[in-house]
């Protein structure tokens, strides 16, 4: 009988079939449970990320604080680690800091803004997209690449005009630094104003509004809180830059508001310790630790006022 | 009655015509600023360095002699970089944002990440560079090597990593996945051979551009602490390096010192640029040529 024995062959094979397939389906279902184990695993790599940041920065700042009082720290106007015998006031390099960044946001609140409203209102589609990727690119260029061009061409260029200005000075790099930031503030200010509805824009024209007063009576009000945001990230971003005023802006940990001269911000001393070799253990190496801990929680200060304010006042059209 | 006196309009539609031609000028040169100032930079880079570019610039070793001095070894130390952080963040930052947008319950949780993934982004890469100090080169003791400064770097833009990747997943469309399922694919099975392959080009895209904050970044390398002046290549992820931003820096820091160390680290910023202009390029091309739009 043939037929038979072919349905028996057949019947082997399907049960061999099933049985593979089980197995298959075996590890195919212990593929499915652990995979999504795994990548929860990764997924926790970011949070690990912040854990170690804060665990580095507030375990080695806390032992700094147990040998420089905390209000020593943030009171001090004197900053002088490496001399015998040394004081710890944060208040110059804080000082430091706020005036690059506000020498920085005068540049860059200004040109930003002015530009988004160009990109946002007044571009033709063509215009603008030849433009935007154009002013990106000056968002791409490293850093380093704006210290060199402010200590090497900025600060000579400004001695030639005011030459009591210093070889080194907080000035130089406050400005490129607000170049460098022009194109975030821009670009997350056109978003903000291209989501105003057209049709709020056509009501003011109806009213027979210029293109000017449309832009500052109805869409600039509207945009307010993705503007105001960007001018936030843009200052996170301008204290927390590092580079162009280590290059630019020297050393010198006098207080001073005099922005002709050398000052040291939070960033660039921590370049300066660091590089020069401080002894693991040592209140100078410590010190390091208290300054980028005042330095990330200005920095995440600010992210989450400029998140808070992109959220809270958002209007919705 | 009168209701409007057109007079009146005619003479003040004047002046608010003109304020509105005037401004409109003023924003047009304020959005041609950055631009002028980008070229002023281009210009003076290139005719300060391009003088000192050659052959044997590229090719040479370090050497505190100007006329003898190259960058083969920067360029040697950015790329065994870029083989620690491009497998890194790839591996971490997909896998991410595979978590996140396709297995994580959205709610508290997927929240939280995503809030600490911003967070982190806005975090100065000094801090990074701290960290990767505190971490790697002295808690797990390797020094300042390559690995390090890889793994440090790798931190850093890994949060640009992860948002391109969620983006690009994304953007692709349910009606793919959901034909996948319908075939009796699992949920992994359709992560793999469907999801992952039509949202690779925008994971590319983007990891490039990470890619390229990555190598220009000095900042984190300095607090790590790079040899100012090596002469011997490195050969594994355990030797010390340098790289293209960090000899910039010492070549700029060092012109008061030696005038015509500012040319050498020109000439380092036009092969640092043209290296990012063509990253950049390669990113543009990847996205125009495979990303498909649904």
């Amino acid at each position: 009988m043939a037929g038979n024995s072919d349905t028996n062959k057949n019947a082997v094979n399907v049960r061999e079939m099933i049985a593979e397939k089980k197995k298959k389906k075996n590890l195919s279902n212990f593929t499915e449970k652990f995979i999504p184990t795994f990548l929860l695993l990764i997924a926790s790599i970011s949070l690990l990320t912040t854990v170690g940041i804060i665990i580095t920065l507030f375990t080695e700042a806390i032992e700094f604080f147990k040998i420089v009082p905390i209000w020593e720290f943030f009171t001090g106007t004197v900053l002088r680690p490496m001399s015998q015998n040394p004081e710890f006031g944060v208040l110059p390099l804080i000082n430091g800091t706020l005036i690059s960044t506000f020498i920085a946001m005068l540049v860059a609140g200004p040109v930003g803004i002015m530009s988004a409203i160009y990109l946002s209102e007044y571009a033709s589609d063509r215009v603008r997209r030849v433009l935007k990727p154009l002013l990106e690119i000056l968002a791409g260029i490293p850093t380093i690449v704006y210290g060199f061009f402010a200590f090497t061409f900025v600060t000579p260029l400004i001695r030639s005009i005011f030459p009591e200005v210093g070889a080194t000075n907080i000035l130089s790099p406050g400005l490129v630094m607000g170049v460098m930031i022009i194109p975030m503030i821009a670009s997350l200010s056109e978003d903000a104003m291209s989501s105003v509805p057209n049709s709020m824009r056509e009501g003011a024209f109806a009213l027979g509004a210029t293109k000017l007063e449309t832009t500052f009576k109805v869409v600039i009000p509207a945009a307010l809180s993705g503007i105001i945001s960007s001018f936030v990230l843009g200052i996170s971003r301008a204290i927390g830059e590092t580079m162009i005023v280590t290059i630019a802006s020297g050393s010198s940990k006098n207080f001073t508001f005099d922005i002709t001269q050398s000052m040291q911000t939070m960033t660039a001393y921590i370049v300066e310790v660091s590089s020069g070799d401080a002894p693991a253990g040592s209140t100078i190496y410590y010190s390091l630790y208290a300054v980028a801990a005042t330095l990330f929680i200005f920095t995440l200060l600010m992210n989450i006022l400029a998140r808070y304010l992109s959220r809270k006042f958002r209007e919705e059209y | 009655m009168k209701y409007v006196d057109e007079a009146v309009v005619e003479k003040r539609m004047k002046a608010r015509i003109r304020n509105n031609s005037i401004l409109k000028f003023i924003f047009l040169l304020s959005t041609l600023f950055g631009l002028v100032v980008l070229a002023v930079l281009l210009i003076r880079v290139f005719s300060q360095g391009i003088a000192w570019l050659d052959w044997d610039f590229i090719t040479g070793r370090l050497s505190t002699d100007p006329d003898r001095a190259g960058i083969l070894g920067a360029i040697l130390g950015t790329s065994w970089l870029m083989l620690v952080v491009i497998p890194v963040t790839l591996f971490i930052g997909v896998g991410t944002a595979i978590y996140l947008e396709l297995y994580a319950k959205p709610g508290r949780f997927q929240n939280f990440i995503a809030t600490n993934i911003s967070n982190l982004a806005g975090v100065p890469s000094i801090v990074y560079g701290l960290l990767g100090l505190t971490i790697f080169v002295r808690a797990l003791e390797f020094g300042n090597v390559v690995l390090a400064g890889g793994l440090t770097l790798s931190l850093l833009v890994l949060p640009i990593v992860i948002v391109a990747a969620q983006e690009a997943i994304r953007a692709v469309p349910q009606f793919l996945s959901e034909a996948s399922y319908g075939m009796g694919a699992t949920k992994w099975q359709t992560v793999k051979k469907i999801i992952l392959p039509a949202a690779l080009p925008g994971i590319l895209t983007g990891s490039i551009l990470a890619l390229s904050r990555a190598i220009g970044e000095t900042a984190p390398l300095t607090v790590i602490g790079i040899p100012a002046l090596l002469i011997p290549f490195p050969g594994s992820f355990f030797d010390t390096f340098t790289a293209l931003p960090m000899q910039i820096y010492y070549w700029t820091l060092d012109a008061s010192l030696v005038s015509e160390y500012a040319y050498l680290a020109a000439a380092t910023i036009i092969v640092l640029l043209v290296l990012l202009f063509l990253l950049n390029s390669v990113a543009i091309f990847i996205r125009n040529k495979f990303q498909q739009r649904y």
